[in-house]
């Protein structure tokens, strides 16, 4: 799931999804959205909060260049290496080429999205060194053998009973549905590999340019275990995720863990500016910081676009989406998934890999509401269906001929008022021995993608005649 | 701003969905309105605002519709009323998006976009009458469709409306602004996920006991009205308009 893909059939994955995901979704984001309802109440500033985070991140994306090329100049100060990966390929690469000087055999990761976006995992697994996933949820997700299907919550998709199986199944221990114990089982099983292991891996939240900061943020300690314990420490993070300074760090992390799951702050937050600064000092000897672009960079080109860049990852518009609630990340086809995901991974991969994705969507609205830095997704996603039916300067048009046939013909008929007119009036005598009641139980296709469903209202256009009888001298 | 006393003049835009589809909403609508006092016009060569191209990514065809609409609408100096948010949304929001800034037709669509009104906005903002003096003696549910709410920004115009209502009970929904799976053409390019959707709005109507749920988008009531006759359900899926229309 985590390989890069290149043909995203969110139909066909949205008609598989197992009947119980949905359930389980929208338990857990019910209680996220609940705890994030009182953390904004209780703050009479969210509004300006969310102005500043989406102005500063705006603000960065323009001078991406600057900010990272000043990262760069801290983190080498504080001796840490940095790298700068094109794409994925090169950034597992890098990654791959660090473990074999090193000679790692395995190696702890934190959560990131962008390894999950790289696949990084796998790449390892090829070359032979083990990673392990430390993270409760990413821990899970890793024993069942599926990518995330959430941003924060990686298993947010399987029940308390469906973890019990898998680790009853993979650990061989007698696991009772109760999350503590759940808890303390995974924690039982990583804590000797933390100590083992010759290699941490991790992504990041943020990297502050001002002092060559890496902050991730985590609620189990394991983050803090993998960057401290092992010798040498590496962090993939995408380059949007860099910004100018601490008083900005400040205004991202009070948005962040309180748009994700309703607390004020997570339970660590850890600041890494470069490795062991001192000997005999805890932290790993060696600091490598991978800074994947991955299209990011491209993705700047576009004015409204790039805005997608802005995210923090909080996954808040995840937890308000009633498609996502319905399917569950997995339908997304990729590591990211709900609204960002939507418009994230055409970017990314191209409208040609992931056509359907903007079409993923009834432009509720209610992501744009929740996003801590304003992203405007309703107004990307319809920037984005423009692009794949009309083509743009990355490609040509992604649909069939006949549907572009057909929405000219249409058009067409719209816009010509006495054609227009013509169907109001002949539409209601066509239809009428297919009417009951009101209704139209059954249209041809592809209408009949609507009544399978529901009926249709019967048709019923009186009003031109009806306004004529009313005010039979009135002229526009 | 202007009392209802002193002779208004709007124009009516009835939009494709309710002109095919809800024909009795639009004669309430120019019933209510004149009996408050407003002088109507009906630009005859109106037909589609082109939200629906627009909305499935083919925006030369819904520019060339939003020209012929501003040309329809753009002769007259009156606003212009509409019994639908989300095409008012069209309107307001994405016409001025769909011309270059400096030509004429952008100039247009920014006119246009500043006078143009979903009518229980124009009632409450522009008319500033909250009790339309209607009557209707039943327990109505409310669902406060995406671009009416979201689009608008119309947080209690309709309640404040629904309240002044003699006899009725407004009775709360759950997930009352959970989008009800509509969403146009998301509707038949992803059915199930739009049936999914649906059946959770219509349970939630069904849990709130009303009688009746009311909205303000004939799309959504297209969906949910759909989903509750294939219940079975005798809950009857109303635009806002029947019940300001209604005297008991």
């Amino acid at each position: 799931m985590s390989e890069t893909p290149t043909h995203i059939e969110f139909g066909e994955y949205s008609r598989r999804v197992p009947p119980n995901i949905p359930a389980a979704v929208q338990q857990a984001t019910a209680r996220f959205l609940e705890h994030r309802q009182a953390r904004v109440d209780e703050m009479p500033q969210w509004e300006d909060l969310r102005q500043a985070a989406s102005d500063l991140r705006l603000h960065t994306l323009l001078h991406l260049d600057t900010y990272l090329e000043k990262l760069e100049s801290r983190v080498s100060a504080a001796g840490g290496v940095v790298h700068w990966a094109r794409d994925a390929a090169e950034a597992c690469e890098i990654v791959l080429e660090i473990a074999r000087a090193h000679k790692v055999r395995r190696a702890v990761k934190v959560k990131s999205m962008a390894t999950e976006e790289i696949g990084l995992n796998q790449a390892l697994a090829a070359a032979g060194i083990q990673a392990l996933e430390t993270d409760l949820g990413e821990f899970i997700i890793q024993l069942a053998g599926t990518g995330p299907s959430h941003i924060v919550a990686p298993a947010v998709h399987l029940t308390k009973e469906e973890i019990a199986a898998l680790f009853s199944e993979k650990l061989g221990v007698q696991a009772p549905a109760d999350p503590v114990q759940l808890t303390e089982i995974a924690h039982a099983a990583l804590r000797e590999k933390f100590l083992e292991a010759d290699m941490g891996i991790s992504g990041g939240n943020f990297l502050v340019a001002e002092t060559g900061t890496l902050v991730i943020v985590t609620n189990e300690g394991n983050g803090r275990m993998c960057t401290t314990l092992p010798d040498l420490h590496v962090a993939v993070v995408g380059i949007d995720k860099v910004i100018p300074d601490w008083e900005s760090l400040a205004v991202l992390l009070k948005l962040l863990a309180r748009s994700a799951t309703g607390v004020k702050i997570s339970t660590y937050t850890s600041f890494i500016s470069g490795p062991r600064a001192v000997e005999g000092e805890g932290g790993p000897r060696e600091f490598h910081l991978v800074l994947l672009d991955n299209g990011r960079s491209r993705l700047l080109q576009d004015p409204l676009g790039r805005e997608t860049l802005k995210c923090i990852r909080c996954g808040c518009c995840l937890n308000v989406c009633p498609v996502y609630k319905n399917v569950g990340g997995f339908a997304y086809g990729w590591f990211i998934s709900g609204p960002v995901g939507a418009i994230f991974s055409p970017q990314i991969l191209g409208v040609e890999a992931a056509r359907q994705l903007p079409f993923a969507s009834t432009l509720c609205g209610a992501c744009a509401d929740v996003c801590p830095v304003k992203i405007p997704i309703p107004e990307i996603l319809l920037h984005l269906r423009q692009r794949v039916v009309e083509g743009d300067e990355f490609g040509g048009p992604a649909v069939a001929r006949v549907v572009q046939v057909g929405a000219k013909t249409a058009a067409l008929a719209f816009g010509t008022p006495w054609l227009y007119r013509l169907g109001a009036r002949l539409l209601p005598w066509l239809s009428a021995p297919a009417q009951r009641q009101g209704w139209l139980a059954a249209l041809p296709p592809p209408a009949n993608r609507w009544t399978k469903v529901r009926p249709f209202p019967a048709f019923a256009a009186r009003f031109r005649q009806w306004w004529k009888g009313r005010h039979p001298r009135k002229q526009p | 701003m202007i009392s209802a006393s002193m002779a208004i003049q709007a124009q009516l835009f009835i939009t494709c969905l309710s002109e095919h589809f809800y024909p009795g909403v639009l004669e309430k609508m120019t019933a209510l309105l004149e009996r408050l006092g407003v002088e109507l016009i009906f630009p005859e060569e109106q037909t589609c605002c082109g939200q629906p191209f627009y909305n499935s990514g083919f925006q030369n065809q819904a520019r060339d519709l939003a020209e012929k609409w501003l040309n329809a609408f753009g002769r007259s100096p009156a606003p212009v009323v509409s019994p639908s948010g989300s095409c008012v949304e069209m309107v307001r929001h994405q016409y001025p998006r769909l011309f270059k800034e400096g030509t004429q037709q952008h100039a247009l669509a920014q006119d246009l976009s500043q006078r143009t009104f979903e009518l229980t906005e124009f009632l409450v903002h522009q008319l500033k009458i909250i009790d339309v003096g209607a009557t209707f003696p039943h327990t109505v549910t409310y669902h406060a469709s995406c671009h009416y709410l979201r689009g608008l920004g119309l947080r209690s115009e309709a309640q404040q409306l629904l309240r002044a209502v003699r006899g009725l009970e407004l009775a709360p929904m759950q997930d009352e602004e959970v989008c009800c799976g509509f969403g146009g053409v998301f509707s038949v390019i992803f059915p199930e996920v739009s049936q999914a959707m649906m059946e959770s709005k219509v349970q939630n109507i069904l849990n709130s006991g009303a009688e009746a749920v009311v909205a303000c988008d004939a799309g959504c009531l297209m969906n949910i009205g759909g989903g509750l006759r294939k219940a079975g359900s005798a809950v009857r899926a109303m635009h806002i308009i029947e019940i300001l229309a209604s005297q008991g």
